[in-house]
């Protein structure tokens, strides 16, 4: 082989490798970025806030959006875009730097729309309109990808808010997951707080209240581990099988082909000539050293070794100079 | 103030800081308790590498001390070192650390080679589920029964991870329990598992497993951790470690990684959990009647997971040809205390017939009690949590 094939097979196995590397790593950062910012949600908004609901820090009462983290990790939000205009979505960047802009897990933060910019990171400077259709929605740092959009419709009276039946559920746009919230006891407002107000894990109560002797849990907990470890041992004796037949077919083949190898060496060199060479010698040979049986040779093997120089307590071999 | 108050004070106030000014009944029996622990595992060999730590921890955890002074000592005072080593108990990462070890310190070869012996490790799980309507029928919540039951899987790592995230509050106790159960395998099991097989039983031969090849033990835990994780996804911390640390040994190429995840690694999360699980037993938290029905049901789960797997074995001959018939004593092992359980089943086989060796045969129930119980955590967590 020569020089240049050399290097051009090696660069191409190496651009294959950076190739498959790269995607990997591109696969890893989409995933990221899915687990991300994605997650943000728009859950609350009040168009009028009618002195009803909450104050700013200045005391003033002004419509607002709660955005909701639905990651379970802590969301840094600074420099996602914030709009009401769908042709303008760079319209409100979150500002870089406030240590408020990380909403930890499964939290909120709330944003005034009060087209005041200069009164805070959480003040907009945009506003909406009461009495007609107001769009909202997030777009990531690059303006461009949509991360959550809503339609607050127009009955949306002063006081009333339009939430997400459920904190962070429902995709994006899908007007099916909101409601209109009027304040009553049913259809609470709740400007940085869960839509949802549990007191009891709804699991467990379901399982108090349905399942009460733990009959049900029983079966259905032993049902799934019996079927994962059936799957599991199906699975194996399938590949069994299969093993053991690749075995037996190798195995087979591997006798096929001694006894082949075998046969036409015997064809080949089964004479009485080869083998009376051999035999002598062999007899030659053994007779030569007949007279050195009880002679011991013992030489001393020399390895410089030093757990320094050894290569099994190194990462790597040391780099050459 | 003259010098001798002076004196007079300073020496009041050290020796309201003392243990003997703040010792009170309950940090005596837990003192002794720790004793117990230490004197068991070090005169009568009852899983020394679990016992010491976890009867030691308890004698940390329980010198008195006054908890108003907040001089950060307490194990459930936020910064102090031992909060802090105790971090890996209650956000339940040290579970799936021992995993990794136990997947690399494991050969899942008698499994593969007779993979019906999964089974025997999936029925011994009725053992958790057994404990948990029992509990609930004591008056615990669904979660708290949940938590208790998996003490039936005769698994340490594994109730500790599932009661710290279904009930705290009870985890102690629990992982007390498990470990002390675990520790006395010889004792419970060898009685119930004459009790329910017969002397003819106890004499099958099985056959010896066939040679598995290094391709198999290596799909094994790739095919295993996908399909036991499709099935059970709350289970992937301590399924994709187990599964995780038996590619690394199995795999040829990691042979380091393997190593260090089956000793070193295993040896520093062993000593920091047991030391830290102990130290969690305050008397204040852990002398109540509480504890002692959990003990009582883990003690019964424990009974119910170790019967069920040899009774299972016995229905599962029915269905078997003579000549293919499981020998019922490694039904023990469907309990996934690896390898106690599997050398108790080869001990009484072999005080049957001296030839009659089922320890390999064991060790497969025996991991796949490992993974049974990891999938049952899983269902729990994903029914309750």
């Amino acid at each position: 082989m020569n020089f240049t094939l050399f290097l051009t097979q090696n660069m191409q196995l190496k651009h294959h490798r950076i190739i498959v590397l790269f995607i990997a790593l591109a696969a890893g950062f989409g995933l990221l970025s899915a687990q991300g910012r994605r997650g943000l949600r728009i859950n609350e908004v009040m168009i009028a806030n009618d002195s009803t609901s909450v104050v700013d820090d200045f005391g003033r009462y002004q419509a607002w959006v709660e955005l909701f983290n639905s990651t379970f990790g802590p969301l840094e939000i600074s420099s996602v875009y914030l709009t009401n205009d769908s042709t303008n979505p760079t319209m409100y960047p979150v500002p870089l730097g406030d240590v408020n802009t990380e909403i930890p897990t499964r939290q909120h933060v709330l944003f005034w729309a009060d087209g005041e910019p200069n009164k805070g990171t959480f003040h907009t400077n945009f506003t909406f309109t009461p009495g007609r259709d107001n769009y909202i929605a997030i777009f990531d740092a690059d303006g461009k990808t949509l991360i959550d959009e809503i339609v607050v419709p127009a009955e949306l009276l002063p006081g009333q808010s339009y939430a997400r039946k459920q904190d962070g559920l429902g995709g994006t746009g899908n007007a099916e997951a909101w409601e209109i919230r009027d304040g009553s006891d049913q259809k609470y407002i709740t400007p940085s707080s869960n839509n949802v107000i549990r007191s009891t894990n709804s699991k467990v109560d379901m399982f108090a209240e349905q399942d009460k002797n733990g009959v049900g849990m029983a079966i259905m907990a032993m049902c799934i581990v019996f079927a994962a470890l059936l799957v599991l041992a199906v699975c194996f004796l399938i590949l069994n099988k299969i093993g053991e037949s690749v075995s037996r077919r190798r195995k087979m083949k591997a006798i096929a082909d001694t006894d082949h190898a075998d046969t036409d060496h015997a064809r080949e060199q089964d004479s009485g000539e080869v083998i009376a060479a051999i035999a002598m010698a062999l007899r030659d040979h053994l007779e030569a050293h007949d007279r050195e049986t009880t002679v011991l040779t013992i030489n001393k093997v020399r390895r410089a070794y030093s757990p320094w120089s050894s290569k099994i307590y190194s990462m790597r071999e040391l780099p050459k100079l | 103030m003259t010098f001798s108050d002076f004196i007079f004070k300073n020496l009041q106030e050290f020796w309201h800081l003392t243990g003997f000014y703040n010792a009170t009944w309950e940090h005596l029996v837990m003192l002794v308790v720790g004793l117990f622990f230490i004197w068991l595992a070090i005169k009568k060999n009852f899983e020394p590498m679990l016992l010491v730590p976890i009867g030691f921890g308890i004698l940390i955890g329980n010198i008195p001390f006054n908890t108003t002074a907040g001089l950060e000592i307490g194990i459930y005072e936020e910064g102090s070192v031992l909060n802090i080593l105790y971090n890996g108990v209650s956000a339940g990462w040290y579970p799936p650390l021992i995993f990794l070890g136990i997947g690399a310190m494991t050969d899942f070869s008698a499994l593969i080679a007779n993979p019906k012996l999964m089974l025997i490790g999936a029925a011994a799980q009725f053992g958790i589920f057994g404990a948990y309507m029992v509990a609930l029928l004591l008056g615990f919540a669904p979660d708290q029964a949940g938590a208790i039951a998996i003490i039936g899987g005769a698994d340490g790592p594994t109730a500790i991870f599932l009661s710290s995230k279904l009930a705290p509050n009870l985890m102690g106790a629990i992982a007390v329990s498990a470990y002390s159960y675990m520790a006395l395998v010889p004792v419970i099991q060898p009685p119930l598992m004459r009790l329910f097989t017969t002397k003819n039983e106890r004499l099958i031969k099985m056959k010896p497993a066939r040679a598995v090849s290094q391709d198999e033990k290596i799909i094994f835990p790739i095919v295993g951790m996908i399909l036991t994780c499709f099935v059970v996804p709350s289970g992937i911390p301590l399924l994709g470690m187990l599964f995780f640390g038996n590619l690394l040994r199995e795999c040829g190429v990691t042979n380091r990684l393997a190593k260090t995840a089956s000793n070193a690694l295993t040896d520093i999360v062993t000593i920091l959990l047991g030391m830290t699980v102990g130290a969690s037993t305050q008397a204040s938290e852990f002398l109540t009647s509480e504890t002692i029905r959990i003990f009582l049901l883990g003690f019964m789960a424990f009974v119910i997971a170790s019967s069920s797997g040899v009774l299972f074995v016995k229905v599962f001959n029915l269905f078997l040809p003579k000549s293919k018939k499981i020998n019922p004593l490694i039904g023990n092992a469907g309990v996934s205390a690896v390898p106690m359980s599997a050398r108790i089943s080869n001990n009484l086989g072999l005080e049957y017939d001296p030839s009659n060796y089922l320890l390999m045969h064991a060790m497969g129930p025996n991991v796949a009690g490992v993974i049974g119980s990891a999938v049952a955590a899983g269902v729990l967590l994903g029914f309750l949590a």
